[in-house]
């Protein structure tokens, strides 16, 4: 390759990815910030359905992929790569910058989560146009035998854009505070994504359009009918077919359990505290971009297959021992039998106010029935290497006759709700909680002096001191974990979240060029974006919440590693599509088109 | 090889069949909850995922089986 040539192919690839990259930081702010957003637009006082329902958003914006790779594929293969990704690139800045800008669902009730949605769905639509022409496009400029290393830089796009999204959202919340950030630092990260869109804009304008679609302009071989061409031809439809099952399929659940199920499970499997995940996710990524490069570039030496199919193999046979030592890690049962003991076994309450009351009546009565008391307990439990555990303990109590023995105002008309816990020996020991003065619906009570509480073991298994109470019917409404791990368990994440964006990068580096290479100029857009989108939306994107699913399943029915059932999903999708590959894709499949 | 290839379409039909009977199985009682957030993930399973799943694959074991990707 000359100098002259591989200067115009660098100025390609950096006016490219640099859109690309940008769709995909778009595309991944708001998976990165669905905590925030599920309370921000999600009428639900349960923050996990809040949760799933940002979750279920998100797989909306995945689902909708497939048909933006139709719309804009076939847009691509009619009007030319250079037009099509421009419009997409548009659509995307457009949309993310107008989700920062919606007023939350306190603000305008129903419309703020529909108007999420919808800006959701086109997020969905433009990525979904997007990728296959950025690939077709630097795949058209690239030497023959080099197609696997030049849009391996498209390739890194994606982590790049998830990479930047946590970088952007993690100095955001640097620079503002927590309750800033909580009220509207969030739309932050939204609004910086237009000023990128207009400079991506400006750049990709002042680009040619790829070379072999313009030659088959000129020669009239363009498609009249791209999407009839692609799927109502058995010889076409086979590959799409294969391309899916035997490659896509599997790349994308890789991708998926790599880089979000990952941060999904450290954050609400293993409760590790959010900004410590966003960190060292943020260091494995910057650590395993190299590698899409240079198993891009490996591609063309040695074939795209047995790359790809190495990294599935892989991934099928550690992904259980990589989440099991992932959990045990952070488990405080394995911490303690490992001789890293408990050094602060009591329960500290650390915040006020702690306690509210809510009773069914109006009246102040302190002796009324059916009333009901949120004690909501903070504590520190500090462990000899240094983590930190903290938990949030609501306990609801519901009063009734005997309990009410309890109240007591004393002489300075305080009231103190008194009851007895067992601690960790088993012995009863008194328990006080001054409340306010007056009882009444919604109170909330000045504070708590102090709340002697049992072992911190017995919270972290779920089990309510009050279960044994004498006085009153109580059960545990809500237990909060949320771990500050030391550094040295970090790093140690660090490496096992790295091994699998490893295995992300060699199934991911060669996909582009090993997808283009299987279909013909004039219907590749096309036909290279539905099995990609169709893989990674579909497949991938739903990943995260059908493995959820499995989790709380398993954990709900008391399985001792609930924690490793979300993998079946993509270790079963994996295998099977490393069969496939493994005996139907051939090893000359990339010279069919040349 | 191609003995193979062409057997293995049964086993792509087949297996297209047993996710779903396993995924009416996992995943039917979404449908009928009662509560918003399954009959969403509900509906992505049923209408969306499992026809890919099912009708993708069942072609491809059909292609298998009539010799299409024959070397």
């Amino acid at each position: 390759m000359s100098e002259k040539s591989t200067k115009g192919i660098w100025k390609i690839i950096t006016a490219s990815s640099l859109g690309t990259m940008i769709e995909w930081y778009d595309f991944y702010i708001f998976g990165s910030l669905a905590v925030v957003l599920s309370t921000k637009f999600f009428p639900t006082d349960n923050p996990t359905a809040a949760f799933l329902s940002t979750l279920a958003t998100f797989a909306a914006g995945f689902v909708v992929r497939p048909f933006g790779a139709l719309f804009f594929g076939r847009l691509g293969d009619l009007i030319g790569r250079k037009y099509t990704f421009m419009v997409t690139l548009l659509i995307m800045g457009g949309a993310t910058f107008l989700i920062g800008c919606i007023p939350s669902y306190q603000t305008i009730g129903y419309l703020a989560p529909l108007l999420v949605l919808l800006l959701r769905l086109l997020q969905g639509l433009a990525l979904g146009g997007e990728y296959g022409g950025a690939a077709t496009y630097v795949a058209e400029h690239a030497p023959k035998n080099q197609k696997g290393y030049w849009t391996s830089w498209i390739q890194i796009t994606a982590t790049a854009g998830l990479f930047l999204s946590l970088l952007v959202i993690l100095l955001t919340k640097g620079l503002l505070s927590k309750e800033a950030f909580e009220e509207w630092g969030w739309r932050v990260p939204f609004w910086i994504s237009i000023f990128m869109v207009i400079i991506s804009y400006v750049i990709r304008k002042n680009m040619d359009e790829s070379p072999a679609f313009a030659k088959a302009k000129t020669e009239g071989k363009t498609s009249l009918n791209p999407l009839k061409e692609s799927f109502n031809n058995r010889l076409n439809l086979k590959f799409i077919l294969l391309a899916l099952f035997g490659a896509t399929m599997g790349q994308g659940v890789v991708w998926y359990t790599g880089q979000f199920y990952a941060m999904s499970f450290m954050k609400t499997v293993q409760n590790i505290d959010s900004s410590q995940v966003d960190t060292l996710l943020v260091i494995a990524l910057l650590l395993g971009t190299p590698f899409f490069v240079l198993f891009g570039w490996l591609s063309d030496k040695i074939g795209r297959k047995a790359i790809m199919m190495t990294g599935l193999l892989l991934a099928v046979f550690l992904y259980r021992p990589i989440y099991r030592e992932m959990y045990l890690l952070t488990d405080a049962k394995t911490m303690k039998e490992s001789g890293n003991s408990l050094v602060s076994d009591g329960c500290k309450v650390i915040d006020s106010p702690v306690a509210s009351i809510l009773t069914e009546s109006d009246k102040a009565d302190p002796s009324i029935k059916n009333s009901k008391v949120f004690i909501v307990t903070k504590m520190d439990s500090l462990f000899s290497s240094g983590a930190i555990f903290h938990y949030t303990k609501t306990d609801t109590l519901f009063l009734d006759k005997a309990l009410a023995f309890d109240l007591n105002i004393n002489a300075k008309k305080e009231v103190w709700l008194k009851y007895d816990a067992k601690n960790s020996n088993g012995d009863f020991i008194h328990t006080s909680v001054k409340l306010k003065n007056s009882l009444k619906a919604g109170d909330t009570p000045a504070g708590v002096d102090t709340i002697h509480c049992g072992s911190l073991r017995q919270f972290a298994d779920g089990k309510s001191i009050h279960k044994s109470h004498e006085f009153g019917k109580s059960k545990i409404a809500n237990l909060i974990v949320t771990k500050n791990i030391t550094s040295n368990v970090k790093w140690y994440l660090v490496f096992l979240v790295f091994i699998q964006v490893l295995f992300v990068t060699m199934v991911y580096g060669p996909i582009a060029a090993f997808l283009v290479e299987m279909f013909p100029v004039k219907i590749r857009y096309t036909s290279m974006s539905l099995p990609y989108h169709v893989g990674n939306g579909i497949f991938g994107g739903l990943l995260p919440a059908i493995s959820t699913y499995f989790v709380t399943t398993a954990k709900n029915v008391g399985n001792p590693e609930f924690y490793l059932e979300g993998l079946w999903d993509p270790i079963g999708i994996a295998a099977v599509c490393f069969i496939i590959g493994m005996i139907y894709i051939d090893r000359k499949i990339n010279t069919l088109h040349d | 090889m191609n003995t193979l290839k062409k057997y293995l379409g049964i086993v792509w039909i087949l297996l297209a069949m047993a996710i779903s009977y396993y995924f009416i199985g996992i995943f039917g009682s979404k449908l009928t909850s009662g509560k918003q957030d399954d009959l969403v993930f509900g509906i992505i399973i049923f209408f969306i995922l499992l026809p890919l799943i099912v009708t993708g694959l069942t072609i491809f074991g059909w292609y298998a089986l009539t010799d299409e990707y024959e070397d």
